[in-house]
């Protein structure tokens, strides 16, 4: 079972690297989709698929020019809020308060899992499980118990 | 000039209130009366008695306004303003039906119809607990009575039109004129109001201080039909943006979709948690909490949707109807509040959690994630709000945020599905757990090699973005969780061919008609994996856009389309451009597709509908964009979806599995025969083995 659990440890770690920083060739897909287009369409700027819209042929062209001066992907971005205000970023990346909108969903379910683990804790010490009768028990009863459990629960 | 038909509606409106009003008053002083034994003028009995005709009463009479809008919506009467905007003389006739939801005023009086609805059906069947029952209907009418205000002072549907008559309305909007958008409100209707029922019973026995859980077993189905038809409703609403909006995807983290899906996530926790109060007595304030926000989740969706709150391209334009809900939500808070401190003593739990690993803390970590998951959409969805209070500066909580946060605690949630089940009641064993767990942690391992070899790797995405990552976890996972439901199927199916001597498959069928809520929630479970896979199969979508006149042809992935034509239509409701085009498929035809893009002659508006050639593996989606204007030749736009098929499949397995679950269990053969001979003790042999057990799991 250690073994087991190692592996999968073994697996986790090997994830880690494969979140690889992306090549330069693709940085017009990945910034293009952290800009909204400023139509009201709601629609993120690569996937607005409106002919004719007023707003995201202009913002493509923008995009592609700022990507060739050679701007990095934080420069890019703010040159975008410089232009067209904060909510033309799909979400909320420029620091500051921004973080919060990051952060406080997972040290929610965090606490909630040490409030819960906590609590169980504290249960237990309160409320010590009854143990069963010591000593071995015959196959028949350890069969007999396993089907107990098989059928009893839900 | 007279109106009758709206006249009648407003009418009929007017009345439902007046018999809500008396509902809640008669059924409050007659409980009251009840409860501390008071003589009233008249038996109290008779007057709770009244009070409950006065709430079937009330469904007729919001049913005769809910049918002169749609008389008035068939017949044309524009000088009705409602009808004036949302319908016009060519609308086919299923639209005009479904112009009863399609603005403001007539989605707020589908609401109130609903309720009362689901009123009628719970006051007629009382038999069960005519107390309770009395309770609920009393709360379910002080609900009725602020849909009814609503309909009466904030968003009347029958309001005149001022000026002169038109001759024809300003139709309804094209989105909307789609077969799915007939029913898809309606579903996820029934599923934001039926919360009301299961909340009022919660709250009456609270109320009451009603003894056992009797209450749960009552609202039990309600619980689950409710959440159906909550599940349906959102799936509906996603295949249409899928089918209708045209931009390739079926869920773009709007505010109006988040709405839908918080009331879900709280009842789904609502629907587990609940099983711990049943089966140990525990959690009774979470649960009785939990139903609590579920019911205000449904409540925040609709104040979300019409306040202007937050910004929805789904949203209803700014007005005032905002701070009613405020209102209505405070007061409902206030009450909650107010019950749950007078008689939290009641709530105590009978038993505590004994271990980390078992089943009852598997359940409560599954309504940690459930309700973090909850607070994550809520957070998202409010984050604008709070950022302009703090920031002075609005943010966009765009599908990158909802991506990033949203879906690893999904994720965690696939994996708790799959261990929760595996797990025993009160403390399981090392052996346990290593003898459960292990095919399914193959089945995990095993899985991502595979899928590492035959392709899919994350490191190698060029653009860095999580999606690969997040994908391959989900189908590990996926492959972990039904490999462990399929264990769990065979080995009850197992014990039973033991006993019977039946056939692998006649044995699982038994095994699940002898405990229809278990395995029909393994069914469930089974179908939210499969619809985990075809969400995560979007990691891997394409798209490309061209330009195509005759002859020219566009690939993408293993498709090849070539235009054979494109040319235009028109009927008196619409005009369309479409364009047709060959499919070929690694060389072979497969299919010709006819994208389309219409305009709508009433409204003036524009609308795509998609052309999609649809497999288990892929869709190929097609869109008409448009015409280029100084081309004049049609803008195509493809996107190659991997299986989103699955996703819908998994929305069926859902539904069976919630059918299955709602199904009475099969009595075994064994039960049967020990009433008939009562005095015979029980045998400890294989034929008497479900003897004991059935009677526990299945009460």
């Amino acid at each position: 079972m250690r073994k087991r659990l190692l592996h999968i440890a073994l697996l986790c770690v090997l994830a880690v690297p494969m979140l690889g920083a992306g090549a330069p060739s693709s940085r017009f897909d990945a910034i293009g989709h952290k800009l909204m287009c400023v139509c009201g369409c709601g629609q993120v700027l690569l996937e607005c698929n409106h002919v004719g819209c007023p707003d995201s042929d202009r913002e493509i062209t923008e995009l592609r020019n700022e990507i060739a001066t050679g701007l990095p992907d934080a420069g890019v971005l703010n040159w975008f809020v410089a232009k067209y205000g904060p909510t033309v970023l799909a979400a909320p990346l420029r620091g500051g308060f921004d973080v919060v909108a990051w952060i406080v969903p997972f040290a929610a379910l965090l606490l909630g899992i040490g409030i819960v683990i906590f609590l169980i804790r504290i249960w237990r010490r309160r409320n010590p499980p009854n143990v069963p009768p010591s000593g071995p028990q015959s196959p028949l009863e350890s069969s007999l118990r396993d089907r107990i459990r098989e059928e009893t629960t839900y | 000039m007279l109106h009758p038909m709206p006249s009648f509606g407003s009418f009929a409106i007017l009345l439902a209130l007046a018999l809500c009003v008396y509902t809640l008053f008669s059924g409050a002083v007659s409980l009251r009366a009840l409860a501390v034994g008071r003589q009233l003028a008249v038996p109290a009995e008779a007057l709770r008695e009244t009070s409950r005709r006065a709430g079937i009463a009330s469904f007729i009479a919001v049913s005769c306004a809910a049918f002169a809008l749609i008389w008035a919506a068939f017949t044309n009467d524009f000088s009705v303003d409602y009808i004036l905007h949302h319908t016009n003389r060519d609308l086919p006739s299923l639209y005009k039906f479904s112009a009863l939801w399609s603005g403001q005023e007539g989605s707020l009086l589908l609401w109130a119809w609903l309720l009362s609805a689901y009123g009628f059906v719970m006051r007629i069947r009382d038999k069960a607990d005519v107390t309770l029952h009395a309770y609920a209907s009393t709360i379910l009418s002080a609900i009725q009575i602020f849909f009814l205000l609503l309909l009466v002072f904030a968003a009347p549907p029958f309001a005149i039109a001022a000026g002169p008559l038109h001759a024809d309305g300003f139709g309804l909007n094209p989105l909307l004129q789609y077969p799915e958008m007939v029913i898809h409100p309606p579903m996820l209707y029934l599923g934001y109001v039926g919360f009301s029922v299961p909340f009022a019973f919660a709250l009456g026995a609270l109320m009451m201080r009603y003894p056992g859980e009797k209450w749960i077993h009552i609202t039990r189905r309600w619980t689950m039909v409710t959440w159906l038809f909550l599940t349906c409703g959102i799936c509906l609403g996603m295949h249409w943006a899928y089918a209708v909006l045209g931009w390739g995807g079926y869920w773009g983290w709007d505010p109006v979709e988040n709405a839908s899906l918080m009331p879900w996530l709280a009842g789904t926790a609502f629907l587990h948690s609940v099983m711990m109060q049943e089966k140990r007595g525990m959690m009774k304030m979470w649960n009785v909490w939990l139903i609590f926000a579920t019911f205000m989740l449904s409540i925040l969706g609709t104040l979300l949707t019409r306040s202007g709150l937050v910004s929805s391209v789904h949203a209803f334009a700014e007005s005032d109807i905002g701070y009613w809900f405020y209102a209505f939500l405070l007061i409902v808070f206030i009450v909650c509040l107010f019950t749950f401190l007078r008689q939290r003593d009641h709530l105590r739990a009978e038993n505590k959690l004994e271990s980390l690993v078992s089943r009852e803390s598997s359940f409560l970590f599954n309504n940690l994630v459930l309700l973090a998951a909850c607070f994550t959409i809520l957070w998202g969805t409010l984050f604008p709000v709070l950022s302009e209070y703090v920031q002075g500066s609005k943010v966009t909580m765009g599908p990158p945020f909802y991506n990033r946060v949203a879906v690893p605690i999904g994720l965690f949630l696939i994996f708790l599905t799959g261990v929760g089940p595996l797990l025993a009641w009160r403390a399981t064993s090392l052996r346990s757990i290593r003898r459960n767990l292990l095919l399914p942690c193959l089945a995990i391992i095993v899985s991502a090699i595979v899928l590492m070899a035959t392709g899919l790797r994350p490191w190698n995405e060029a653009d860095g973005s999580t999606g690969a990552i997040f994908s391959l976890v989900c189908f590990s996972l996926s492959a972990g969780v039904i490999t462990a439901i399929l264990t769990e199927f065979l080995r009850g199916a197992n014990v039973i061919r033991n006993q019977t001597r039946k056939n692998l498959l006649s044995s699982t069928l038994l095994l699940t008609r002898r405990n229809t809520r278990r395995y029909g929630g393994y069914i469930i479970h089974f179908g939210i994996v499969v619809l985990f896979i075809g969400v995560a199969g979007s990691a891997f979508n394409q798209s490309r856009e061209l330009e195509m006149s005759y002859g020219d042809s566009l690939q993408i992935g293993s498709y090849k389309l070539v235009c054979q034509s494109y040319s235009q239509d028109s009927n008196a409701n619409y005009d369309t451009d479409y364009a047709l085009l060959d499919v070929f498929h690694n060389g072979k035809k497969v299919t010709q597709l006819a994208p389309e893009r219409r305009f709508y002659n009433a409204s003036q508006q524009t609308s795509t509908i998609v052309a999609i050639h649809s497999t288990l593996a892929r869709d190929l989606y097609v869109v008409f964009e448009g015409r280029n204007p100084e081309t004049d030749k049609p803008i195509i736009k493809v996107f190659l979806n991997p299986l989103v098929n699955w996703i819908w499949i998994g929305v069926g397995f859902v539904i069976f599995g919630t059918a299955i679950a709602l199904v009475p269990p099969l009595k075994p053969a064994t039960r049967r025969a020990e009433a008939l001979e009562p005095t015979k003790a029980p045998r400890l042999d294989s034929e008497t083995w479900a003897l004991p057990v059935t009677k526990s799991t299945n009460a």
